[in-house]
């Protein structure tokens, strides 16, 4: 049975008939078809699937989509402004190389900004701590933590 | 996936009737277990009744203890200041649970009804003598933490109880605590081995601290040393151990024997073992019974040494953490 739900998705409010069995990962992927946000293990262990719930990172592949009633919800897809510019926090990814094969990158990518808006200066161990629920199977963290560091510096 | 319905009651008494209306309804607050269980199909629920939108069941309140509801999430406690100094064994905890994405969400109240024998925050409650509020249909009650616990998934909830929150006493500053947790890596792990500890220590009056221009960086073994003839009793004490009984459980003749007891090193020691003796751990993916009975002696020694630690040097300087 399908109910209506009503949340802001990356600052544009959204008015989405939902089934209550859904998480909120399989609305943004398949109906709003925002596949930026990854699902890697679907048990909240690998965190590609992070996005922003109220300021907060959460893993929505574990989040129940009648939960986002009311929210504000940023995903990947939210970062990019409206000319078509990356965000800082994505061109340092690019410039300092943190990229390999790239499916958690969203998810790290949404657990270091969720960081960054809430701490205008993170230490090192914050931002190692921000990202210890995203798993990088190219184990690349150290170019990831220093894209992370840049932007944080740079400010 | 067969489906489920999903209600999200504003108070408590709402959750209750609904709970008593339904067949097949479970309780979901944080959901990371329960949405978990229900992919990995062992669980299938006909409803799922939200604790997330109760306001009842979100509240922190510190004033002549602590008091806090059932569906704060973990981040919440861990990012308070008074829970860090005061309830730091709680804090410990909190902080190591799963990774950011999970805290964010999960609930301690999730975590004490899962009664996992592996749950990070038991520990920490028992030391600091929690006890629970449990609201159901006729009303509400309270029963201690301990009695709480039933068996390994068993609490003493009745059908549409819910837990409404956990209340701890004030501890004075002569109080310190402190929770380690064993595991293979440090986020997303289940402990292997928990032990947390609670130590009031009397200092009569005095002002116990370490003074001298090295109590910064001195490691809490040698300053427990030039401490001796202070003679420091220690006037009260709580272990508690996870992951090694069915159940998270109290090491009481550990307790007993430290009890009134001037504090020293190789006292901590001592307690170690009568701790181990007391534990039943069993061989398991995470471990084997003869190493965590082993690592019971080294985790109970730290747990009491820090907790000391933090009576003697409450100041800044011991947050965050120094190597331990």
């Amino acid at each position: 049975m399908k109910k209506e739900i009503t949340f802001t998705l990356n600052n544009e409010k959204v008015i989405v008939e939902v089934d209550p069995k859904w998480t909120l990962l399989y609305l943004l992927r398949e109906v709003f078809e925002m596949t930026g946000t990854k699902e890697g293990c679907g048990y909240g262990e690998c965190g590609a699937c992070t996005v922003i719930i109220d300021g907060q990172a959460v893993n929505s592949c574990l989040y129940p989509v009648m939960e986002a009633e009311g929210r504000q919800i940023v995903t990947i897809e939210g970062l990019m402004t409206k000319e078509g510019d990356l965000d800082p926090l994505q061109k340092a990814f690019v410039d300092e190389g943190a990229v390999q094969c790239g499916f958690c990158i969203p998810g790290m990518i949404m657990s270091s900004k969720a960081l960054l808006d809430e701490k205008e200066k993170p230490t090192e161990d914050e931002i190692k701590e921000c990202i210890e629920g995203n798993l990088c199977r190219c184990t690349g963290y150290v170019k990831i933590v220093d894209a992370i560091k840049t932007v944080a510096d740079r400010r | 996936m067969k489906g489920y319905e999903y209600h999200k009651p504003q108070t408590v008494k709402e959750a209750i009737d609904l709970m008593e209306g339904l067949e097949n309804a479970k309780y979901i607050a944080g959901g990371t277990d329960v949405m978990v269980l229900i992919r990995q199909k062992k669980l299938a629920p006909a409803r799922l009744i939200s604790l997330r939108n109760i306001g009842d069941l979100n509240y922190m309140e510190t004033e002549g203890g602590l008091r806090i509801g059932s569906a704060v999430t973990y981040n919440t406690i861990a990012k308070n200041d008074f829970v860090q100094r005061r309830y730091s064994a709680l804090a410990d905890a909190v902080k190591k649970v799963g990774s950011l994405q999970i805290r964010n969400v999960a609930t301690m109240g999730g975590n004490i009804c899962n009664a996992a024998p592996s749950a990070d925050t038991a520990c920490p409650l028992l030391v600091l003598d929690a006890s629970v509020i449990i609201a159901g249909k006729t009303g509400e009650r309270e029963m201690s933490l301990d009695d709480f616990f039933l068996g390994p998934n068993k609490v003493a909830l009745e059908k549409g109880e819910i837990l409404k929150g956990f209340t701890m006493p004030a501890f004075g500053e002569n109080t310190g605590s402190a929770y380690f947790k064993h595991t293979r890596r440090q986020a997303m792990d289940l402990p292997m081995l928990g032990v947390a500890a609670r130590v009031t220590i009397d200092i009569g009056g005095s002002e116990v601290g370490c003074k001298d221009a090295f109590c910064t960086v001195d490691s809490i073994s040698n300053i427990l040393k030039r401490l001796e003839d202070e003679n420091l009793v220690c006037e009260d004490v709580r272990i508690a151990m996870g992951v090694v009984a069915p159940r998270p459980i109290r090491a009481r003749k550990a307790e007993e024997a430290l009890k009134g007891k001037v504090i020293s090193e190789k006292l901590f020691e001592e307690i170690g073992e009568i701790a181990a003796s007391e534990s039943q751990p069993r061989d398991s993916i995470r471990g084997e019974a003869w190493y965590r009975r082993d690592m019971v002696k080294v985790l109970t020694k730290r747990a009491i040494l820090k907790a000391v630690d933090r009576v003697i040097r409450p100041d800044d300087t011991i947050w965050p953490d120094r190597l331990w």
